[in-house]
């Protein structure tokens, strides 16, 4: 398809507005609490219905008695926030500059004529949106394209189809061919250096890293996801959500926090060894996902 | 009472005054574009700068949103502030280079040459019909909208408002073209003052040719792209 013959961002047809009112109502409700929660309360529309209709902007410059044009204003500011419904898988391509030095500009090419459209647009079957960002914080790993919120490192051009098609099956991140085609975490134990990384049971499509538990009453593997960003985690305990798990090297049996608390909930923090310097700190509270990742100093 | 220097006179103006009110009460002329009395005072244009300060401390600032201050050296037109207004002259020039004020400045401050990309915008986002809207007819029918090189100034979703009266407020301030004429596309219209007095462009049915009796607007003769 010639690039000219790419359908613009206009071309899509106007659907029937299906946000019900209520809905918006309820969620101008619970957010309405500051005064300048303008923001918040269109950010929990753009969250819930992944696009803000002209209704729901009138329905918030209502009920919260701010005039029209200063949320219009502000919706038309944030690039976060769309008029237009977006399609179902969000690709962000990252034009910053280490991206661009490293031939971002083709990489969206690539996608643009591969999707059909260009970066802002959506796809007539409203399957994909692209839009282009100025870094996404994450250079050394450039060009980065995101998809459906799972970064995608070191994207050349090669590379867009099959990473379109697993959007498409909804498996992006899922792809392990070796390279790094997602942000993914070898973990080893830092007293024994022995892998903590288990092949068999793949979770995100990446192996999980397997550790042993010991919980009240119960003692037991406790896995997790390899997949920066994925809080996926699964254990054999049957204690009720907000239990701290004491967590071990299913190698060497060393207990594995090393004095830093969870940021979220203040529980000792479990920490693995990840490459040579990095340092992944997770909470072994059940129904907690706080964590970090160090990179040591 | 507040004592300052400006232009290296000895002056005292009353508590509250800004800069630009100080300099303009005692006769000393400062160029302005966004500024408009009965407003509150905004700063987009920077047509208004001067220096404050001595030696290597001396900086611009824009004049209508500098509050006049005790001790405070000002000079309106030194070489500094000269090249600066010059810039922004030519800056105004290269976006709405069809404003009869815009044009005029340039005369006045001997700003012969535009070394941009030439653009023929018909706003250059000072905002005074923003704050006449919202401040002085109270309707906040208009307002920014998008951002960087996006941002415009309109009604939200570009349709007419429920809130505008057409009180043509907005057109009545407005430095650059003193029309921003969207009687072209009658379902936006904001001001709809030529409807009131049927010049002759709307009997056209195109309206890029035509001169607008609200002299010296020519919004309408440019074609937009
Ligand atoms: S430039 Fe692309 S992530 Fe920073
Ligand atoms: S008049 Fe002061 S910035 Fe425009």
């Amino acid at each position: 398809m010639a690039l000219r013959e790419l359908k613009m961002a206009e071309s899509i047809a106007p659907v029937a507005d299906t946000m019900e009112p209520q809905s918006i109502e309820r969620l101008i409700e619970e957010n309405a609490q500051a005064p300048a929660a303008l923001i918040a309360i269109l950010q929990a529309i753009q969250r819930e219905h992944g696009y803000l209709s002209a209704a729901a902007l009138r329905e918030v410059s209502r009920a919260t008695g701010r005039p029209l044009v200063d949320v219009y204003g502000v919706a038309t500011f944030y690039r976060a926030f769309s008029l237009h419904p977006r399609g179902k898988h969000v690709v962000s391509a990252c034009l910053g500059t280490a991206c661009h030095v490293r031939g971002a500009h083709a990489v969206v090419g690539e996608i643009e004529r591969q999707l059909g459209i260009r970066a802002g647009g959506t796809t007539e079957d409203r399957e994909f949106s692209l839009e282009t960002v100025n870094c996404l914080g994450a250079c050394a790993l450039g060009p980065v394209v995101v998809i459906d919120g799972h970064y995608v490192s070191k994207v050349g051009k090669e590379k867009v189809r099959p990473l379109l098609d697993d959007a498409r099956r909804g498996r992006v991140g899922g792809r392990n061919d070796g390279e790094a085609t997602s942000l993914s975490l070898v973990a080893h134990c830092s007293h024994c250096r022995a892998s903590l990384m288990d092949p068999d049971h793949p979770f995100d499509g990446l192996p999980s890293i397997r550790l042993a538990m010991k919980g009240p009453g119960a003692t037991g593997w406790w896995r997790i996801s390899s997949r920066y960003g994925s809080n996926k985690r699964e254990t054999n305990s049957t204690a009720p959500r907000g239990t701290v798990l004491s967590v071990y090297c299913t190698h060497c049996g060393e207990d594995l926090s090393d004095g830093w608390k969870c940021p979220a909930c203040r529980a000792p923090l479990v920490s693995l060894g990840v490459g040579e310097l990095a340092r992944l700190r997770v909470c072994p509270r059940l129904g907690c996902d706080g964590h970090m990742l160090d990179v040591a100093s | 009472m507040i004592s300052l220097t400006i232009n290296g006179l000895p002056v005292a103006v009353e508590e509250g005054s800004t800069v630009l009110e100080a300099a303009r009460f005692l006769g000393f002329p400062i160029p302005t574009l966004c500024h408009m009395e009965g407003l509150s005072p905004y700063g987009a244009c920077r047509l208004c700068v001067v220096e404050i300060g001595e030696g290597p401390k001396a900086r611009l600032v824009s004049s209508c949103t500098f509050p006049a201050q005790e001790g405070l050296v000002v000079r309106t037109a030194s070489e500094r502030v000269l090249r600066a207004r010059r810039m922004v002259i030519e800056l105004l020039l290269a976006s709405c280079p069809q404003s009869k004020t815009i044009q005029d400045l340039a005369a006045k401050h001997g700003v012969h040459r535009q070394r941009f990309r030439q653009e023929h915008e018909d706003c250059i986002l000072c905002g005074r019909c923003v704050r006449m809207c919202e401040e002085q007819m109270m309707a906040k029918a208009i307002g920014f909208r998008g951002r960087g090189d996006r941002r415009s100034i309109g009604t939200p979703f570009d349709e007419k408002s429920e809130v505008c009266r057409l009180c043509g407020g907005c057109m009545y301030v407005c430095p650059v073209c003193e029309l921003r004429c969207t009687y072209s596309e009658p379902d936006k219209v904001v001001c709809g003052g030529c409807a009131n007095l049927s010049p002759p462009c709307i009997e056209k049915d195109k309206f890029h040719d035509m001169m607008c009796f609200l002299d010296p607007c020519v919004a309408c003769e440019i074609e937009k792209d």
